[in-house]
């Protein structure tokens, strides 16, 4: 069962964001999250949630699936926005012994959590809408400029794309595992840490032994099948950049130069 | 003393798209000292049935009772319950860890609370009952055979002094000889030291030759439940769910075809010498 | 007919070592094997666990060298750095887990590895996939992920991207024992088609009697040499012999041979049920 779970959490359907060369995406979502950075006024806001709307409806991924993602930071984005709320200086508007709200803190605090949600959502647009081996494609075509530094793109590819695979079966391995002990009385549940940690010892040395023993069997298999590196390999799925993909670029470049002009420089 | 289990059923993931019924509505009861089959091909809910038996996987809906009580009654004693009921999982690399074999087999006893002394005679007597021979005792259960693991993993159980043995697939991956070898002893558990065996099995040819009764899993129910002849005489159906009868039923099928007075009932080697023999004579 | 696989007087040693690295001992795993395969043939070798036929099997793939001794695959030598990759590509090699030789997270990325580490251009690659996967009839599941597929699946994927590389030998070292029963079927049926239809050599590694009876020829390990030689029906009449190698005979063997110690006038090993009955009517 835990098997079907999807590392990545990739949403599967056929859409024009899908479609796009991951390339695309990855260089989308970095400019998306310095634009977040970069405005600060309301109408550099307002092009940056008519942007990522845009994006959404263009993924045709529910938009339940994004906001998912911010369950993981939800404690963060309280913390973010009280702090900022109640502890940056200004124009005093309620005060109560040493805690008081300022009009600053509060474009502040909404400043800071919008932009948490938004690079929260922006990013998964990119992990629902691409597969991780397409992503693991994408960092390896699009960083491929290191190989002059002798930097060994391909090979951290290789790793990122086998991890992948394999993270589900060691999952699924440690449930069995973990069964197995509890069938002798291992106890998983306790309070104390100390009997918690001597726990995890019939836990963990099966799960390592076997990942090593998979490990091993892998890279013998790999290379019966003549795997030897990057050099001369050819690709069954290259990546060739399309119009669509030149549209986005150019999409998102109007995007960065609406995001400069209105955001930041334009005094309304 | 018996194992009941009565409407059970389990869902796995339910509540989202990936709901599925692993268990639909299976009932049956254990008696003490039985030795039972249970197959089933992959998928079939019978991984998903022993996890049951020892309270590893709750039931979504329906009870199992063992000796009497409701095993997922809030107060019920869980551990004591594991004691009981051992279960030995298919791979022992899943559960030996320690540095050597006879710590290993202690583990189990240590954990339900035997003292040091009193574990460390169980983890003797365990292994001497598998017959693992005393120059093993403290190497590394990394280094031993792979039918040497699979002893010491079923050791590593008895050593919590059981009362029901589950085994699930506890041949896979040996040598024909491996294979009867552990056979065998799982024979000589039930057989000398009473206890009430369920061996889950691929082989149609080893539940034929050691279990008194066979229970079959199609799709999450129980399909067919009866003694190995009886079971093994449905054997159209048992293809059409992705199982086989032995390979003597289909030699024994095929002779009476052929005119032959044999009894295609039997199901083992030796039965189907004396049928054939006996239908010669006649 | 062309020899593919000859092996001359393969001794392979492996040293031991304890927690220091200090030498144990030295253990032979394969001692003294001259066998000789033509092209084209279905080869089944037999043995007890540990008999070292597995790393018999890993020389044929020039994974492992022998430490005495020569192996020529195809005419080229493995011992030679040289012919490594012409090799490895001429005799494929499937594993047992299933789990541990999948690459691709996507069925027909994985039956793509091996030709993308041959340098085939694109388009042949998808070629290969294509046919690859329809010789072993998984091309339906092509898009799916392998984590998604039985046991008898996975390894049938696995013998495409072998077969994607055009290899004229598939080695397979125990590839359905950790399958179910129709799992194994789907393999072995796969198997025979390989042979008999791409005509491609097999080497079939297994303990399970029933999979060798369509070879042409078994070889029997034990203690890292051949035991025995022989067709499977030369093979499987000598009933005691393989008991006292810890293996077996196919059921329908056993029983004949049971009827005839009974006293019934049959011919050592019947491997059949059609045989069997023929025999007895």
């Amino acid at each position: 069962m835990i098997r079907d779970i999807t590392i990545g959490q990739y949403y599967s359907t056929d859409s024009l964001i899908h479609r796009l060369d991951p390339r695309v995406k990855l260089v989308g979502t970095l400019c998306y999250i310095i634009s977040l950075f970069l405005i600060n006024n309301w109408p550099g806001y307002i092009i940056a949630t008519a942007f990522l709307f845009m994006v959404i409806a263009l993924s045709r991924v529910p938009v339940k699936f994004m906001v998912r993602g911010l369950r993981a930071i939800v404690l963060l984005l309280i913390i973010a926005g009280v702090v900022n709320l109640f502890f940056t200086p200004g124009e005093e508007l309620w005060a109560w012994k040493k805690l008081s709200i300022t009009k600053e803190g509060i474009t502040m605090a909404s400043t800071m959590v919008l932009r948490l949600i938004f690079l929260i959502m922006g990013s998964s647009i990119m992990t629902l809408t691409t597969t991780p081996n397409n992503l693991t494609d994408g960092l390896e075509k699009g960083l491929s400029f290191l190989k002059i530094f002798k930097a060994p793109v391909h090979e951290m590819a290789m790793m990122m794309s086998i991890a992948l695979r394999f993270i589900p079966i060691l999952l699924e391995e440690t449930d069995k595992i973990m069964k197995a002990q509890i069938a002798r009385g291992a106890d998983f549940e306790s309070k104390n840490l100390i009997k918690k940690a001597k726990a995890l010892v019939p836990l963990l040395v099966p799960l390592f032994v076997s990942a090593f023993r998979r490990a091993n069997d892998l890279a013998l298999a790999m290379e019966a099948r003549c795997y030897r590196g990057g050099d001369g390999r050819t690709k069954m799925k290259p990546l060739i950049y399309k119009k669509a993909d030149a549209a986005a670029y150019l999409v998102i470049l109007l995007y960065m130069i609406a995001c400069i002009y209105f955001g930041r420089i334009f005094k309304f | 003393m018996s194992i009941i289990l009565d409407h059970v059923c389990h869902t796995y993931e339910s509540g989202t798209d990936l709901k599925s019924d692993a268990l639909k509505d299976v009932s049956f009861k254990i008696e003490d000292g039985e030795f039972v089959g249970l197959i089933g091909h992959t998928g079939s809910g019978k991984s998903t049935l022993v996890q049951h038996l020892n309270g590893l996987l709750k039931p979504t809906s329906g009870n199992i009772y063992f000796d009497g009580a409701d095993i997922n009654d809030s107060d019920y004693d869980r551990k004591n319950l594991r004691r009981q009921v051992g279960l030995v999982f298919q791979y022992p690399e899943h559960q030996l860890f320690e540095a050597d074999v006879f710590s290993d087999v202690s583990f189990g006893p240590k954990n339900m609370g035997f003292d040091k002394k009193e574990a460390e005679l169980t983890a003797y007597s365990a292994l001497e009952m598998v017959g693992i021979p005393h120059d093993l005792f403290y190497v590394s259960p990394f280094d031993l055979s792979g039918g040497q693991k699979r002893r010491v993993a079923i050791a590593g159980v008895l050593a919590m002094k059981p009362r029901v043995l589950v085994l699930d697939e506890p041949t896979a991956g040996l040598d024909p000889a491996g294979r009867d070898e552990i056979l065998s002893l799982i024979k000589k558990l039930h057989d000398e030291n009473k206890i009430t065996v369920i061996l889950v099995s691929h082989s149609m040819e080893d539940v034929a030759n050691y279990v008194d009764r066979i229970i079959v899993m199609n799709d999450g129910s129980v399909y067919l439940d009866d003694t190995p002849r009886n079971v093994f005489s449905h054997y159209r159906e048992l293809e059409s769910i992705g199982l086989s009868a032995p390979a003597v039923t289909y030699i024994l099928g095929a002779l009476q075809n052929k005119g032959f007075n044999v009894d295609t009932n039997a199901t083992t080697i030796d039965e189907a010498l004396h049928t054939i023999l006996h239908a010669l004579k006649a | 007919m062309k020899s593919i696989l000859s092996t001359k007087n393969l001794t392979f040693d492996y040293i031991r070592r304890d927690d220091e690295g200090n030498v144990e001992g030295i253990t032979t795993a394969v001692d003294d094997v001259t066998l000789d395969v033509k092209e084209g043939d279905f080869i089944a070798i037999l043995g007890a666990n540990g008999s070292g036929k597995s790393t018999l099997a890993k020389h044929i793939n020039a994974i492992l060298y022998p430490t005495e001794g020569t192996v020529f695959v195809d005419g080229k030598d493995t011992s030679d750095d040289k012919n490594i990759w012409d090799i490895r590509q001429c005799a494929g090699m499937v594993f047992q887990n299933p789990d541990n030789q999948i690459i691709g997270q996507i069925v027909e990325e994985d039956v793509g590895f091996g030709p993308e580490n041959l340098g085939v251009p694109t388009k042949e690659i998808w070629e290969r996939v294509e046919e690859s996967l329809k010789a072993v009839h998984m091309y339906e599941y092509r898009k799916k992920s392998p984590n998604k597929l039985s046991g008898g699946q996975k390894q049938r994927v696995s013998i495409a991207g072998v077969l994607a590389m055009h290899p004229k030998c598939i080695v397979l070292d125990e590839p359905t024992a950790m399958l179910d029963p129709s799992g194994r079927k789907e393999v072995i049926r796969a198997i025979r088609a390989l042979n008999d239809v791409e005509k491609i050599t097999v080497i079939l590694i297994t303990h399970y009697m029933e999979e060798t009876i369509h070879a042409n020829k078994i070889f029997v390990m034990d203690k890292g040499k051949i035991a025995m030689e022989g067709t499977p029906k030369e093979i499987f009449s000598k009933v005691e012999m393989l008991k006292k190698l810890r293996l077996d005979v196919p059921q329908v063997t056993l029983l004949a041979y049971e009827l005839k110690k009974a006293g019934l006038p049959l011919p050592d090993g019947i491997l059949t049920t059609e045989e069997l009955i023929c025999q007895l009517s």
